[in-house]
């Protein structure tokens, strides 16, 4: 049900990718803006099936792989707070930050717990009332309503031990820097699939509307990312620029109205320090001053320090789509998915670990 | 972080649902979708239905790629 195996057709796919070797008649760079997008191109071996010069770049779309040292190490000092259980996406918890890990932190006693959802870590709060359990927050317009969603919940139920260190982030702020960023050539942007059910297409209006760069919305399957790329080379191919949902089974013009109240409720734009991109004005979310109580930041005086990413890592290149993996002198040397330098190589939808 | 493959609804008990993601069942908060019901294909991120996906939509566009991808005439300039 619901044609997954047609979106993955091969002839439907081999089909579309002629068409895309018909339509292009220049050098093209295509930005994929989304992990999942990362990991499934990979996965289906989607290059492979591309003419030559036609390019997807992967871009700052890892959640993980955009966290800033800092915020690395914020969380490990909420780790080593007495009586505190940190909880976490699972992905997260192999960065190395400057000192530490959070998981040698776990592995030397301190609680850090992989949680699948926001949600278990408001049960882990109520059933451990003694202790102050803190949620790390990292993610895009994805992620972040859910964990707004988890902070109303909790006020609900009186779940006074939970709060949240907030690293959100929102993209299309990070598109407007990337266009403005020396060295950075793109083309065309593949936007996310699961930022855009929740912002809509509505939510890209203003940033189409000033830099005029073709974009397509996509899904996730191979047929999905195909016929959105086309879309892309036919756009370049006429120099006709357009914003467009190749995704309409999930994306909407108005996106998830209801989710982005939510969001909006609990959180405020804020600006934010992206790893490899630095600080981007209005690309993050910081708790509205109602829930001071549950924003972790304030709650234990804990601010990211401003620290530099590894010496020798080139995450912020690969991240802007200015490098590929094997450009980095530590790749596959000094810096293995055992014994990651930097976050891209932790991650499964970071560049360097597909 | 995703789960990019859509998930049926099989259950719903107060605002959560139990979801079957190719066989495997699984639960996911309603909260974000609340107009959500039984038997609805839901994309699912952290453990929160975050959209309905369109069925409708979903077929329309498949008959769409396939007459214009696949037939061997096929019309100029979609
Ligand atoms: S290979 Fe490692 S050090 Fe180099 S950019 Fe990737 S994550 Fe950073």
């Amino acid at each position: 049900m619901l044609h997954i195996s047609e979106y993955r057709d091969s002839r439907l796919c081999h089909s579309i990718a002629a068409r895309i070797a018909a339509r292009s008649s220049r050098p093209v760079r295509i930005m994929e803006v989304c992990g999942t997008h990362t990991v499934s191109i990979f996965r289906n071996g989607i290059r492979s099936l591309l003419p030559e010069g036609v390019d997807l770049i992967s871009g700052p779309g890892c959640p993980v792989c955009v966290t800033a040292q800092g915020e690395i190490d914020a969380a490990i000092r909420l780790a080593r707070q007495e009586d505190t259980i940190v909880a976490t996406f699972g992905d997260l918890i192999r960065v190395p930050g400057s000192n530490s890990s959070l998981q040698q932190e776990k592995a030397v006693g301190n609680d850090v717990r992989i949680v699948y959802s926001a949600s278990d870590a408001v049960e882990i709060a109520r059933q451990n009332p003694e202790k102050t359990v803190v949620f790390l927050g990292v993610g895009f317009e994805t992620t972040a309503p859910t964990i707004a969603a988890s902070v109303l919940a909790a006020r609900q139920a009186g779940v006074e031990n939970y709060s949240v260190f907030g690293m959100h982030k929102i993209v299309p702020p990070a598109l407007e820097a990337l266009m403005q960023m020396q060295g950075v050539e793109i083309d065309a942007f593949l936007l996310p699939g699961h930022v855009s059910v929740i912002i809509g297409m509505q939510g890209y209006s203003q940033f189409f509307d000033q830099y005029r760069v073709p974009c397509a919305v996509a899904g996730f399957e191979p047929v999905d990312i195909l016929r959105a790329v086309l879309r892309l080379t036919e756009m370049l191919d006429t120099g006709d620029a357009h914003l467009e949902n190749c995704y309409p089974r999930a994306v909407a013009e108005q996106g998830n109205p209801a989710a982005r109240q939510i969001m909006d409720t609990v959180f405020e734009a804020c600006d934010a320090d992206w790893r490899g991109l630095g600080w981007i004005p209005g690309s993050g979310l910081q708790f509205r001053e109602v829930f001071a109580d549950h924003d972790a930041r304030k709650r234990f005086n804990v601010y990211p320090p401003d620290v530099a990413p590894p010496a020798g890592c080139a995450c912020g290149d690969i991240l802007t789509g200015a490098k590929t993996p094997p450009e980095c002198p530590l790749y596959k040397t000094r810096c293995t998915p055992i014994n990651p330098v930097g976050p891209c190589m932790v991650s499964t939808e970071g560049t360097c670990a597909a | 972080m995703c789960l990019a493959i859509p998930s049926r609804i099989t259950d719903i008990e107060s605002g959560i649902a139990t979801i079957d993601v190719e066989g495997v069942k699984r639960k996911a908060s309603l909260m974000l979708v609340e107009d959500a019901r039984v038997g609805d294909y839901v994309i699912v991120h952290a453990g929160f239905a975050i959209q309905v996906l369109d069925e409708e939509t979903a077929l329309a566009s498949l008959n769409f790629m396939r007459d214009t991808f696949l037939s061997d005439n096929p019309p100029e300039n979609m």
